[in-house]
């Protein structure tokens, strides 16, 4: 494939948000999940924990509970004292309403999902009712003093554990009467003028209380008697979150410290049928505050401020060795934040509230492989745009040409055209939009910059064309099957005759752009495509899905093709079966068509289409090893995927020099790869370290007699 | 050494006794050393055999009596005698069953104790201190007794010795806070009386336990605030009258607060006693503790904890302490040993060795895999000989008196056979090094009685137990020497960790006048020059792709290429023939690996004269260039000096016959040798320090490169 200039850009400074809470719907199989910044992202955990849906945040929403009623409805209600139900097709809130009673801090949902509790900060707890399109304020249970910061049903729904500060109340839903009032001791000497905040309350269908607090104790109490039955000590900060499994067997709470820890539901001796509360496991993967934590049937699942969801393995629950056995860390979004104008050699990066134009820059030098080019144009951070309104942006893209940026929130869709010439950047914003167009899922532009294809509500795509004076809507595509999923990738062809889109029923339709009619279906596959493009000599699509199946699909021939079906049959390689995150983008090799480029956070790698595809038992050639083969060899040995990886696996005596460069090569998570023209490779990094140096500093904890 | 042996309960005590008192007068010796008199405070008086913890015998007093002082054993007779309500006097056998029909004496005066002695009469004190033998007594139960001491003044302790066949009755007494000490001789009768003086307001003795030594009676005295004097007492003392006795402080015990109230004492042998009452530190707290203190060494050697507190009771009989203690009378076998500090050292010693010898060298890549069997070899022996040894612990104690009676009358082979299964379990104890002493010191004992008998494999073996110490037996090093064994000379040097400089001088001198024709015969270690044998071999190695040269002479800053490559080689070259044949080449590095010191060295060293001085010169500076030659600082093989030992050497040489070689016109070759290379050495140093700012800046250069925002790079994909 040749030599490539890399243009490594670091300088993308993508900062997740803090996760504040989540909740685990094992009916779906889906994890709903808020962060700091009010967005929700939902990760179907039956489809390789895929990110499939994002709701974008809005700077006046906060959230401080989430629950799922069904299967797919969701609410979350936070300190605006709102609460919100999302429309999960739309992906935007469907109503708001406000509870009236101040700040509110907490929410449960009883068994027989009928009815909602919410805690406020006036110490009220407000019974909703959940009815078929919202829900009903119905009464408030008896007023106390202290906010309401924790809610739990029994299983019954006859009482209601509510954490408040030093003491946990018990009520009967009915009566609306505190039935039981249980003091909670506050911390050691010395901060006993602290309250004890109780964070957490779990309701166990045995009538026992768990609850944990900023004292870092979790307790035990019966809720009859309001009796302590069992103190643990975890922590000796705040425990912050609590979980109990869907059988009561275990607890998991998370703390302050970053620590997780699990109680297990065990007899202390073989054989006898009593069982206790026993401290079992502690997990460790976060350096902050553990906001959010919850149990699936084979892991569990924390969250905190230091952005990352991390899914641990349960290894007793895991039967066999299969992706679940993996411990995961989602940090960056199965989409990807960054657009490229090839030409021009543009980026644009998107972030919930800017979007940032960068041009790169350039070398006049040559270099041999491994070098590192004096930089002799900089790269120069061209426009700042930042967004108008509350809500935060949720799609965004710049034509090829450089010559159009286009980017929506769930309000407004906006169209600004660039002027840019030598170091004169005039921007305007193109004011008179067709009345179609209200928010979009996704924005692409055409190849030749003359159309923007908006992926609108109803899985609906509209066609606008574009001018300098004016921007017209051309026609609407609407899927054939009827469905009303939102549409999260759109990919035109380089020709203009095809547009593909995919939604988030895994359907892919392909439409026709000169007939404007719908061309076909690709045969829908049961996994969420997370990355698709269509070549532009042969006018295949290239689909990649959360499962990391890749599938080409002839659109002119509506069938899968040869190589796609050979790649079926024979399997990919199994160094690439390690793959654990999606894989976001696809492109092609403009000087060698038969290659391929795909990359995910972790690598990337090229498949050359003309090339056999190695067969299972060969020795996988990594970048390595064919450097050290004779030229005359290395056809022979040549396989069909190439990769670039994070780590090379060091296989065999490799000189030193070598394992520093290909160490050295990419080792930070990658936001983006594509190729630009002549040979110019452009990969967008985004090293750990800086998103961890941006976060506050963790809680201080002794280490080492320090 | 002393230690303490797991002890076993002889009787419980009678009930009804107190915090205070243990109701237990006293325990004297019996028929032999295994049986026990024990006279309960109330009415009984039992005969144990203590081995199989046993009563033999018991006799009781009538209800209503009270028995008063400790029954004893007639030494001559076999007789028991007791006494009874103060003033009736009991004599009995063994066969008696009925103590009320036993024979019956009535005194006038009131008896403080009853002291029997192995050969003589028993002696009698009576509680105003006047003192009768036995027999003496009984003639005319009802003499008059004269009162010795005043009034108010009490009897405290008594104890009596023999010397010269005449009995001597030693006791204290106290009167209002002051305490005095009678020595009463019998024929003639005469009393001495000294005063001990008081120790402060409040302080008065506790204990005290007195040896015969010498002619000179050694009282230990313990006193309430923790502190043991000693007094010495002398038998023929000059001046009549009241006399004070000096003392002196043997040893202050830990009393953490307060006072010791109920402690005892007892003299053991060696220079050890034995303390019950008085804590082993002061951190102990309220248990009660029965150490072993040594007074030569202030230091404890062995406690252990007395559960249900003590009564300050304890007596000694024949290697065993008898104890009471919360409601049993314990017997606890003890063992003194005398302590050196040789014996500690040679512990310490154990441990180095073994880790020096079980590293190999990984250095010599030809002998590794050899080295790698040894060492199985090696573990696997000690593997076995750990299995062995919980059985051989048990049986040792009990063999080792036989071994050393054995070895004393039987030929050289019949020796082997003895101490075969001795050494052959080689348990790790001091127990055990202990006993390899004893026997070492046996056998050189008989070496030197008998100059026929010469046990050299027997010698050899124990020396390669690494255990024997010079200190613990000091003439094993110059038997060697003497019987021109150079094999176990050289295991000696290897294994003995406390060699005085003297001996060290004196090997060297007998290596170094030795004829290489008569180490032909003898079978010497030859680990240490395993690689020295063809002098022509090169050790040339090359560390790091460098190859030092020897900064030569001429190789200065001024020109410093080309270095004149003929001088350099002939300084090699002159001295690549090894002066000294193999054998004694393997004895000298032994010498030069031995650990000494400089100053007490240097006097010995003036004793060589100067050919054998020059010889190992010579010898040392070969040694010099074969291990300079190469980039490693130390010989291959296992015990091959290393650079520093061989230019200590030198320099001590130099110093102890500088004079004699100056004069010395065969030593100028090889002074001048020597100055040349000092020359060199010194020159390089200097170099070095011309360039250390260059070094300095190298080591502050920064690995890292800052990785900046954006950077441009080239990479090969294909």
């Amino acid at each position: 494939m040749g030599e490539f200039k890399v243009h490594r850009v670091r300088f993308f400074d993508y900062m997740p948000s803090g996760i504040r809470c989540m909740a685990f719907n094992s009916k779906a199989d889906r994890l709903a999940l808020a962060r700091l910044n009010g967005s929700v992202e939902i990760f179907n955990f039956s489809n390789n924990y895929f990110q499939e849906k994002v709701i974008p945040g809005s700077d006046s929403r906060s959230i401080e509970a989430i629950c799922w009623v069904g299967c797919d409805r969701l609410f979350t209600a936070g300190l605006n004292g709102e609460v919100v139900e999302y429309d999960l097709e739309r992906l935007c809130p469907k109503y708001t309403l406000d509870a009236f009673g101040g700040p509110i801090w907490t929410a449960a949902c009883n068994s027989a999902e009928t009815h909602f509790a919410f805690g406020c900060e006036d110490g009220s707890v407000k019974l909703f009712e959940i009815l078929p399109d919202k829900i009903q304020f119905e009464r408030n249970l008896d007023r106390q003093k202290g906010r309401i910061l924790s809610l739990s049903w029994h299983k019954s729904g006859t009482l209601i554990a509510a954490g408040s500060l030093d003491v946990i109340r018990v009520f009967d839903v009915k009566s609306g009467h505190s039935v039981q009032r249980i003091l909670v001791d506050r911390g050691p000497a010395g901060t006993r003028n602290k309250d004890c905040v109780v964070w957490n309350v779990a309701f166990l269908s045995d009538y026992t209380i768990v609850s944990g607090d900023s004292a870092g104790k979790v307790q035990l109490w019966d809720a009859n008697k309001g009796t302590l039955i069992k103190t643990h000590l975890v922590s000796k900060w705040d425990v912050l979150s609590l979980s109990v499994s869907e059988n009561e067997d275990s607890i998991v709470a998370g703390t302050s410290e970053g620590t997780v820890i699990q109680f297990q539901l065990l007899s202390p001796t073989i054989g006898d049928a009593e069982t206790q509360w026993i401290r079992t496991r502690t997990f460790k993967h976060h350096t902050h505050d553990v906001r959010a934590v919850t149990e699936t049937k084979t892991a569990v699942v924390s969250g905190g401020l230091d952005t990352q969801l991390v899914i641990c393995p349960l290894m007793d629950k895991v039967e066999v060795k299969s992706s679940e056995s993996v411990l995961r860390k989602v940090i960056f979004p199965h989409r990807s934040l960054v657009s490229c104008a090839k030409k021009p050699s543009l980026l644009l990066f998107q972030f919930p509230d800017q979007l940032e134009l960068w041009r790169l820059g350039g070398t006049d030098t040559v270099g041999k492989p491994g070098e590192s080019l004096p930089v002799t144009r900089k790269p120069e951070k061209l426009l700042q745009l930042k967004r108008k309104g509350d809500d935060h942006i949720c799609c965004s893209t710049i034509s090829e040409c450089g010559h159009w940026i286009a980017y929506s929130t769930v309000s407004s869709i906006r169209l600004y055209q660039l002027q840019c010439d030598n170091n004169n950047i005039s921007i305007t914003k193109v004011s008179k939009l067709p009345k179609v167009l209200r928010s979009a899922h996704q924005l692409q532009f055409s190849a030749d910059s003359s159309k923007l294809f908006v992926a609108s509500e109803q899985a609906t795509i509209h066609v606008i064309s574009l001018s300098r004076s004016e921007c017209k809507h051309v026609h609407t595509f609407k899927p054939k099957s009827g469905s009303s999923a939102p549409v999260h990738l759109l990919a035109a062809s380089a020709d203009g005759q095809w547009l593909t889109s995919a939604n988030r029923h895994c359907e892919i339709n392909v439409y026709n752009l000169k007939k404007l009619t719908h061309h076909c279906m690709v045969p829908v596959y049961n996994s969420l495509p997370s990355a698709m493009a269509i070549h532009p000599e042969t006018s295949n699509l290239l689909m990649a899905h959360a499962d990391q199946q890749v599938f080409e699909f002839s659109i002119v021939d509506k069938q899968y093709t040869d190589w796609s079906r050979k790649l079926q049959k024979e399997g990919l390689h199994r160094c690439r079966s390690k793959w654990h995150t999606p894989i976001t983008h696809i492109t092609f090799n403009p000087s060698a068509s038969s290659q391929v480029m795909l990359h995910d956070t972790h690598m990337f790698c090229i498949i050359d289409q003309r090339l056999p595809l190695v067969d299972l038992q060969a020795q996988f050639y990594s970048q390595l090893t064919p450097k050290d083969m004779s030229e005359t060899d290395r056809p022979s040995k040549n396989n069909a995927f190439k990769m670039c990886k994070k780590y090379q696996i060091v296989l065999g005596s490799l000189t030193l020099i070598l394992t520093l460069y290909f160490t050295a090569l990419f080792p930070w998570p990658l936001l983006h790869v594509n190729l630009l023209e002549d040979d110019w490779l452009v990969v967008v990094e985004r090293p750990l370290i800086d998103i961890h140096s941006q976060l506050p500093a963790p809680v201080r904890q002794k280490k080492f007699g320090t | 050494m002393a230690e303490l042996y797991e002890g076993f309960t002889l009787c419980g005590l009678a009930a009804g006794q107190s915090r205070e008192n243990s109701g237990l007068l006293g325990i004297e010796p019996g028929r032999d050393t295994d049986h026990v008199i024990v006279t309960g405070a109330g009415r009984t008086v039992t005969v144990y055999k203590v081995s199989d913890q046993k009563p033999l015998g018991s006799w009781a007093a009538k209800q209503g009596q009270a028995v008063t002082c400790p029954a004893v054993r007639h030494g001559q007779t076999g007789e028991y005698v007791a006494v009874h309500d103060s003033k009736v006097l009991r004599i009995w056998r063994d066969e008696d069953i009925n103590f009320e029909k036993v024979f019956k004496a009535t005194l006038s005066a009131t008896v403080s104790r009853i002291h029997a002695l192995p050969s003589l009469e028993p002696l009698v004190l009576f509680q105003r201190g006047a003192v009768r033998q036995l027999d003496a007594l009984l003639a005319a139960p009802q003499q008059a007794v004269e009162e010795v001491l005043s009034e108010e003044e009490v009897i405290r302790w008594s104890s009596c010795f023999l010397e010269a066949e005449q009995p001597l009755l030693l006791f204290s007494t106290e009167k209002s806070g002051e305490c005095f000490l009678y020595l009463q001789k019998l024929n003639p009768n005469v009393l001495h009386k000294y005063n001990i003086g008081s120790e402060g307001k409040g302080v008065c003795p506790i204990g005290f336990t007195a040896t015969l030594e010498n002619k000179c009676i050694t009282l230990m005295c313990l006193y309430s605030n923790g502190c043991v004097y000693k007094l010495l007492v002398s038998l023929h003392p000059s001046a009549e009258g009241e006399q004070h006795l000096p003392k002196s402080l043997l040893l202050k015990l830990p009393v953490s607060e307060g006072v010791l109230r109920r402690a005892a004492i007892a003299s053991l042998e060696e220079g050890h006693i034995a303390i019950v009452g008085a804590p082993p530190s002061a951190s102990t707290g309220d248990r009660d503790f029965l150490c072993i203190w040594n007074t030569n060494f202030q230091t404890l050697q062995a406690s252990k904890e007395l559960p249900g507190g003590a009564y300050g009771q304890l007596w000694c009989n024949a290697g065993k302490l008898y104890v009471t203690h919360g409601k049993v009378l314990t017997v606890i076998p003890y063992r003194c040993e005398k302590s050196s500090l040789a014996a500690a050292l040679g512990k310490l010693k154990q441990t180095s060795t073994q880790e020096v010898t079980s590293s190999p060298s990984v250095l010599n890549w030809n002998s590794f895999p050899d080295e790698e069997a040894a060492l199985q070899q090696r573990t696997g022996m000690r593997t076995r000989s750990s299995k062995l040894n919980p059985k051989s612990q048990a049986t040792l104690t009990t063999s080792i008196n036989q071994v050393l009676e054995d070895i004393k009358g039987v030929s050289r082979e019949e020796v082997e056979e003895v101490l075969e299964p001795f050494l052959s379990c080689s348990p790790i104890s001091p127990q055990f090094q202990l006993d390899l002493a004893h026997i070492a010191v046996e056998l050189l004992k008989r070496c030197q009685a008998d100059p026929g008998f010469y046990p050299q494999s027997v010698l050899a073996r124990l020396a390669q137990t690494g255990r024997l110490s010079h200190s613990s037996c000091p003439g094993f090093l110059m038997l060697a020497l003497e019987k021109r064994d150079y094999f176990l000379a050289q295991l000696c040097l290897q294994h003995f960790p406390d060699i005085p400089e003297a001996v060290v001088c004196a090997f060297l001198k007998a290596f170094l006048s030795v004829v290489d024709a008569d180490l032909v015969q003898v079978s010497v270690d030859l680990e240490g020059v395993s690689l020295m044998d063809d002098p022509g071999q090169s050790l040339e190695g090359v560390q790091n792709g460098f190859s030092p040269v020897l900064l030569e002479e001429d190789s200065c800053d001024v020109q410093l290429t080309p270095p004149k490559l003929d001088q350099s080689s002939s300084w090699t070259d002159v001295s690549l023939t090894c002066p000294v044949g193999l054998k004694k080449s393997a004895l000298l590095n032994e010498i030069i690996r031995s650990s000494y010191s400089e100053s007490f060295l240097l006097p010995h060293l003036k004793d060589l004269s100067a050919q054998q001085v020059i010889l190992f010169l010579q010898y040392l500076q070969y040694l010099y260039v074969r291990s300079s030659g190469d980039v490693y600082t130390q010989l291959p093989g296992l015990r091959a000096p290393t650079i520093t030992q061989i230019m200590d050497w030198v320099s001590l040489l130099l110093d102890a016959h500088f004079a004699v070689l100056v004069m010395a016109p065969e030593a100028k070759g090889l002074l001048t040798q020597l100055h040349r290379f000092v020359r060199s050495q010194v020159r390089l140093y200097s170099e070095l320090g011309k360039i250390q700012g260059t070094l300095q800046e190298l080591g502050k250069i920064k690995k890292e490169q800052e990785i900046g925002l954006y950077s441009i790079e080239v990479i090969e994909l294909f």
